[in-house]
């Protein structure tokens, strides 16, 4: 239990040093746009990997389960412009949906 | 406790743990965690030009980052409203102070909530965050092609390192 905490703590201490060290890097500097916009794009990317880290990958396999398919409908939903709120709904329905029946 | 979970261990913890587990030695689980969590090197990176004052401030600054915090306090000309995403972080926290003694005081009661398709709720909030991006930014190629990348990546790299390969990406709009 004790190991569990010292992992926890020092993992805080690596967080936070990873969050401080481009805000402390580049400081004042002020970047050509080119850096910028690569600065830029790498929050789409971040956020296109974890969807694909979250949705088919279990445990370091490709797996495409219900989840896949709830996400991806969810997906479409966000595409026809709908509200957070229901394209969770959509995603934990048609997962739990498909855990109780293809997948069980 | 807020500590903790301000430094994002969701994900994080989980490496670790399972490397703990495994029999695999602290240093080895906080190697694993730090991998999981390497993505807020970017994000810090990206959110670096939005923040104000010297080094120090910057970096005290920059531990308000967290992936939707960094979304929704997005200018359309890429650029972050400081103030919003200060705001995002501080409202996050009751969320995270709230969820950590819930799950904490009740997990044993609960068991696995994976038949309910819980576990569909974050990867969600992330597809949700991207079609916004994708909308104000026409970033699609990028997303793509960070995607593909990923895909590639995890099943021969553990948890974490697929998300920093895949940042790589952002680099095919150079000198548009």
């Amino acid at each position: 239990m004790t190991d569990v905490w010292v992992v926890i703590g020092l993992l805080a201490v690596v967080t936070m040093v990873l969050k401080a060290v481009g805000p402390w890097a580049l400081a004042e500097r002020d970047l050509p746009p080119d850096v910028r916009s690569v600065l830029t794009d790498m929050v789409p990317a971040v956020l296109a990997a974890l969807v694909v880290v979250d949705t088919v990958v279990r445990g370091g396999t490709v797996e495409v389960d219900a989840r896949t398919v709830g996400v991806a409908v969810a997906a479409v939903a966000v595409w026809l412009r709908a509200p957070l709120l229901l394209a969770v709904a959509v995603a934990v329905l048609v997962t739990a949906l498909g855990r109780a029946t293809v997948w069980s | 406790m807020v500590l903790v979970d301000q430094a994002g261990l969701t994900s994080a913890q989980l490496a670790a743990v399972s490397v703990l587990a495994g029999g695999g030695g602290i240093v080895a689980a906080v190697v694993a965690g730090g991998l999981a969590n390497s993505r807020f090197l970017v994000l810090g990176a990206a959110a670096a030009p939005s923040l104000r004052g010297g080094r120090w401030r910057r970096a005290v600054e920059g531990q308000t980052v967290v992936d939707a915090g960094v979304v929704v306090a997005r200018r359309p000309d890429g650029t972050l409203d400081r103030h919003v995403l200060f705001g995002f972080f501080a409202t996050m926290v009751p969320a995270w102070v709230g969820g950590t003694f819930v799950g904490a005081v009740g997990a044993d009661h609960l068991g696995s909530l994976d038949h309910l398709g819980l576990d569909a709720v974050v990867p969600t909030f992330f597809v949700f965050l991207l079609g916004r991006e994708l909308r104000e930014r026409r970033s699609a190629g990028v997303a793509v092609v960070a995607a593909a990348i990923a895909l590639a990546a995890a099943p021969w790299t553990p948890a974490g390192v697929p998300v920093l390969l895949a940042c790589a990406a952002s680099v095919i709009r150079w000198r548009r």
